[in-house]
């Protein structure tokens, strides 16, 4: 009992952690999904290209941690805003394997171009001194960076959540997830909602990437490694939902920091496993409904 | 969308088709320094061939199905390095049928789901797989791989030699026989309710086709001709690594079928050949532009030529007849 509660306190800060990021970078994954229909399986390489912007604006342009973060996010909407007006967009029509090819060849580009602008190595994160060092909470010692994660993480949850279910914006995207056919005979213009929360959750993608590039590290194999969790987080959380990823993020977060912990021997194996399990029990997810 | 081979086309054999079989023979006797690549050729289009019966044919979206193949490998590895079996035949058989279970078990579970869901088990079947290799290394070798995987003379007469010739003609007779059975399902009934199931599958419920089971036994074959053709690069290699797990074989094997022609039985023969010789010459002295212009590739393929290069072949042939 003396070992297990401090460790029992270290695996929900850590993954309590793990599972906000998880959430930052696959929300958008789920409500562009839920949205749009498209199985974006490229979403991490947005994750990977935040995480890129971040540690080379620290070290290449000598920018702060704090404006090196907003970068991640204005560069990778940015660029996702040009991807889905040249290329998403024709293939909203198309099959589910026209789509799923697409974006695989999109990863197989995106780590091939970091491969050759970076390296194989992983890029080290440099922190600012005031988000190093450590703080003590229920007698352990943790690193002060997850707690700022944490906080930061969940600021912008917040902030999604409210942008999401109080503003006029947010009707609308819940609109046309619900009825697309409906929302665009009322006048929304879903083509230019679907533009702007695709920017927005690649956007978000890119910032959980840089935030959370000290806990999943930035190397050129990133979104293949990493491709699983993030489509555990939306199917187990269910397509088109806020909270049920969320939800599942945070489920997936503790558990695997608790598998790793106390059974490395078996890796990720257990998450897996519940994964399908879960989704046979609930195919549409936890909070999904029937798309 | 015409070329469609299947059930109600003529199924006689056509002259083109033996094209395939004639130049893998060529081969053989005019470049006997290729033979170990030809082997690998080989192996992958029996893969692709088995994607192509669930994927062209039945219209199921897998991303795991790297599973199979890897089972098959290491059935076979693991009989032979660890239990003693050596003899060829009886390997492929028991990673046929060890894949072929594997294939009724995750597919009495996958396929009764659909979309994103379905895509999802797949991938997580095959990470499971992958996870299980990796750390059941008393078994599987783990990181290292299997090694000391021996194989006993096919028929006890034909000695699996240094320059791969025995092993390039091994792959060519299994590779003809599953092609055959292949082309037989394809031409049958039974493959045109596949194809029927891809098409509309709300139709095919209303005619009163078990939908369910028809997938479930196209999925069960397809397993296990992708159980055979890992137990044939188990065996021709006499290694078997982790690499022919998880998602990424999954993914480059989708290269493959994609870049001949999803659902025209030859893409998968084309597919392969092109992609391994490309990466025989490119991805040793190009290994990151190589992945880029894989990619690159994917993406104009699905964006401007949805038939892979069998397609593009129609369109060309369509095209030239009509200036005639």
């Amino acid at each position: 009992m003396e070992v297990f509660l401090p460790s029992l306190v270290s695996i929900a800060f850590h993954g309590v952690a793990y599972g906000m990021i998880l959430y930052v970078i696959s929300v958008g994954l789920s409500v562009t999904m839920g949205l749009m229909g498209f199985v974006n399986l490229a979403h991490g390489a947005f994750a990977m290209a935040g995480g890129y912007v971040l540690t080379s604006a620290i070290t290449r342009l000598g920018l702060s941690f704090p404006p090196a973060l907003v970068l991640a996010f204005i560069v990778v909407a940015a660029v996702s805003v040009l991807l889905e007006r040249w290329l998403y967009s024709r293939l909203y029509d198309a099959g589910e394997l026209e789509q799923v090819l697409f974006t695989i060849g999109l990863i197989f580009m995106a780590v091939a171009a970091a491969q050759v602008v970076f390296g194989m190595l992983q890029q080290p994160v440099l922190l600012p001194d005031y988000l190093k060092g450590r703080v003590s909470l229920l007698g352990r010692d943790f690193p002060l960076y997850r707690l700022f994660i944490i906080v930061a993480s969940s600021v912008i949850i917040a902030a999604l959540w409210f942008g999401v279910e109080r503003t006029l914006w947010g009707a609308m995207v819940r609109a046309a997830v619900d009825n697309r056919a409906m929302a665009q005979s009322i006048g929304i213009n879903t083509r230019r909602l679907f533009t702007i929360t695709f920017a927005l959750g690649s956007g978000l993608a890119g910032l959980g990437g840089a935030l959370g590039a000290e806990i999943i590290a930035i190397q050129p194999t990133y979104p293949f490694e990493h491709l699983v969790y993030f489509l555990i987080v939306v199917s187990v959380g269910g397509l088109g939902s806020l909270r049920g990823p969320f939800a599942a993020a945070l489920l997936i977060g503790v558990s695997d920091t608790a598998c790793k912990y106390w059974l490395p021997e078996f890796g990720a194996f257990f998450i897996y496993v519940a994964t399908i399990v879960l989704l046979l029990w609930r195919p549409a997810g936890l909070f999904g409904r029937r798309l | 969308m015409t070329s469609f081979i299947g059930y109600g086309a003529d199924p006689r054999i056509r002259f083109t088709e033996c094209l395939p079989w004639l130049a893998a023979i060529a081969v053989f006797f005019l470049l006997p320094d290729y033979l170990s690549l030809g082997a690998r050729i080989l192996t992958y289009i029996l893969f692709a061939l088995s994607l192509d019966l669930i994927l062209g044919y039945a219209g199921i979206v897998t991303l795991g199905h790297s599973a199979f193949f890897g089972f098959g490998a290491y059935v076979a590895g693991i009989l032979s390095a660890k239990l003693g079996v050596t003899d060829p035949l009886l390997l492929l058989a028991a990673a046929a049928a060890m894949a072929g279970a594997l294939g009724v078990a995750t597919g009495a579970v996958i396929l009764r789901t659909h979309g994103l869901t379905q895509l999802m088990l797949t991938l997580a079947i095959a990470a499971v797989c992958l996870e299980i290799a990796h750390k059941a290394t008393p078994i599987t070798g783990g990181a290292d791989g299997l090694s000391g995987v021996t194989i006993a003379p096919i028929f006890g007469a034909f000695k699996f030699d240094l320059f791969g010739r025995t092993a390039y003609l091994w792959c060519l007779t299994i590779l003809f026989a599953s092609w055959w059975l292949t082309r037989r399902i394809i031409y049958s009934p039974f493959g045109a309710t596949l194809a029927g199931i891809r098409e509309n599958r709300v139709r095919m419920h209303a005619i009163g086709v078990p939908v369910y089971r028809r997938l479930l036994t196209a999925y069960a074959i397809s397993a296990m001709i992708a159980g055979v053709a890992g137990a044939l690069l188990a065996e021709t290699n006499q290694f078997v690594g982790l690499n022919v797990l998880g998602f990424e074989p999954s993914g480059e094997l989708m290269v493959m079928l994609i870049l001949g022609g999803v659902g025209r039985l030859y893409g998968a023969f084309v597919g392969p050949l092109v992609y391994l010789i490309a990466q025989d010459f490119l991805a040793k002295q190009f290994p990151e532009y190589w992945y880029f212009g894989i990619g690159l590739m994917l993406v104009l393929v699905v964006l401007f030529a949805r038939g892979g290069i069998l397609g593009l072949a129609d369109a060309l042939v369509a095209r030239w007849r009509k200036l005639k």
